[in-house]
């Protein structure tokens, strides 16, 4: 209980949050660097993937990439290259690391999505006489929305997530309030990091979740596709899309 | 001399460092096996239930997995610094939290195994004078045994991967090892512990797969006729075109 108090006056004290080790200057180099981050990968996994799920081919690689990256501990990545040459080079050990760890979900959920595109409709639209580009701009990529932003979803949060793990490996980004006040024995300190750490995270998912909802091409028709389909089918649907969801790893 | 040398070189890879330190690489793999063991058991024992619950009251289930999933994305240090304070620096943070994320891997994935066993079985079995616990344990679980083991595959493979980030509460098993080298600047130390890391991840994988045939050998069977029966087809149209 102690412990809750202390962080809220932690969190209460303004000069916790103005200065170089301040909360304001670690938010601003934790959203900077995620932002970066998923931009990055986004540029390296979509077209890609879009590609790759376009032709059909490479789906193994896609798929397999995904169950790789949950193997690889986060923090040995960090480390690893930390201790590499690139680590001279300020922030580019993060920035590696967090794309590393973006790029599967990206690549994984996109081109799953491209693939399970309906056959039918691509073949309808084939036969209408659309060219390969209009084929994927017009046809499945709208179908493959969905999926792709189930996978920016988790590549975001899982990017915010791993930034918190740069401070343990001496980045900076939110984590060093923690590992800050674990490094002088200073609970509330812990306990006022890990909270904003968590407020941040569910804030960005939640974000994420509204950008989904509001750019999703086929808005109206899926809406109605929802509400006439019965109970049962979209439970059925759920659980399959949440397999693909849980393609991303945690950090 | 020459073997000397690589830890004076600070070398990544170094065989001198695996033999006079064997011991603390042990020490530190038992712990990170240990950590992973208790926490994906506890898991699966939370879970399980959890999973009856979401399936059995309907209105239970919408809490039950918003829940977990609101806890899959709280970050793993701030999950592990926000435990500090109930339970100390100990084991039990580590393990708690990472129960904590096993469990939306595993509820999902135990609801979803139990939904796909198809109606006509149960209601075959219960024609057969199954009581509800022995159509669950004779029937249903061991139909939703590939979607349970896939679902306990991931979780396991992940928590090994994030053990490591004890290393800030001092039980990070193999983490420990690469913390400390990354204080001491110890490449040797990093790149032994995360390759072990790598290896424990995949060995329980693997391992979780041999037990998921050995327990559902009707898959491998109906997999088996499945591709017999393609061949045959194949075969089929192949004779029919060549009559043709």
């Amino acid at each position: 209980m102690d412990a809750i108090t202390g962080a809220w006056d932690w969190l209460a004290t303004s000069a916790n949050w103005a200065g170089e080790k301040g909360v304001w200057h670690r938010l601003g180099e934790h959203v900077y660097l995620s932002a970066l981050c998923l931009a990055i990968s986004c540029l390296i996994a979509l077209p890609v993937a879009l590609y790759l799920g376009h032709i059909g081919k490479g789906g193994a690689l896609a798929v397999n990439i995904s169950n790789v990256g949950r193997a690889v501990p986060t923090f040995a990545v960090l480390v690893l290259l930390t201790l590499s040459p690139l680590g001279t080079a300020g922030d580019w050990p993060t920035i590696i690391a967090l794309v590393l760890f973006a790029v599967p979900p990206l690549l994984t959920n996109a081109y799953v999505g491209m693939r399970e595109a309906d056959r039918d409709v691509v073949e309808a639209a084939r036969g209408m006489g659309m060219s390969g580009p209009q084929l994927l701009l017009r046809v499945e990529l709208p179908l493959a929305y969905p999926l792709i932003m189930t996978g920016l979803r988790s590549a975001g949060v899982q990017v915010v997530a791993t930034a918190t793990l740069a401070a343990l490996a001496g980045g900076g980004g939110l984590g060093r309030i923690i590992t800050a006040g674990f490094g002088n024995y200073n609970t509330p300190q812990v306990v006022a990091g890990a909270v904003l750490v968590a407020v941040l995270a569910l804030l960005v998912e939640g974000l994420l979740v509204l950008t989904d909802r509001a750019f999703d091409p086929m808005r109206r028709g899926r809406g109605r596709a929802r509400r006439s389909r019965t109970a049962g089918d979209a439970a059925a649907d759920g659980s399959a899309s949440d397999d693909v969801t849980a393609a991303g790893s945690r950090a | 001399m020459g073997a000397q040398s690589c830890l004076e070189a600070n070398d990544w890879i170094c065989g001198e460092y695996v033999r006079t330190r064997s011991q603390e690489l042990i020490d530190a793999t038992v712990q990170h096996v240990g950590i992973t063991l208790v926490s994906v058991v506890l898991g699966l024992l939370i879970a399980f239930p959890l999973a009856l619950v979401a399936r059995r009251w309907r209105t239970a289930a919408g809490p039950v997995l918003g829940l977990t999933t609101i806890l899959y994305t709280v970050p793993s240090l701030a999950m592990f610094a926000l435990l500090t304070p109930v339970f100390g620096v100990s084991a039990a943070v580590v393990v708690t939290g990472l129960v904590l994320y096993s469990l939306t891997l595993l509820v999902r994935n135990i609801l979803a195994g139990l939904e796909s066993v198809p109606q006509e079985v149960r209601e075959a079995a219960r024609g057969m004078g199954y009581g509800p616990v022995r159509l669950l344990f004779g029937v249903e679980l061991p139909l939703a045994l590939p979607a349970l083991t896939a679902g306990l595959r991931i979780a396991t493979v992940s928590t090994v991967a994030m053990t490591t980030i004890g290393a800030v509460v001092g039980y990070g098993g193999l983490g420990n090892l690469i913390s400390s080298g990354m204080e001491g600047f110890f490449k040797a130390e990093v790149l032994t512990a995360s390759v072990l890391c790598v290896l424990l991840a995949v060995i329980a994988d693997v391992l979780l797969l041999g037990l998921q045939r050995l327990l559902t050998p009707w898959t491998r069977a109906q997999a088996r006729a499945r591709s017999r029966a393609r061949r045959e087809r194949r075969a089929a149209g192949r004779a029919k075109k060549a009559v043709a």
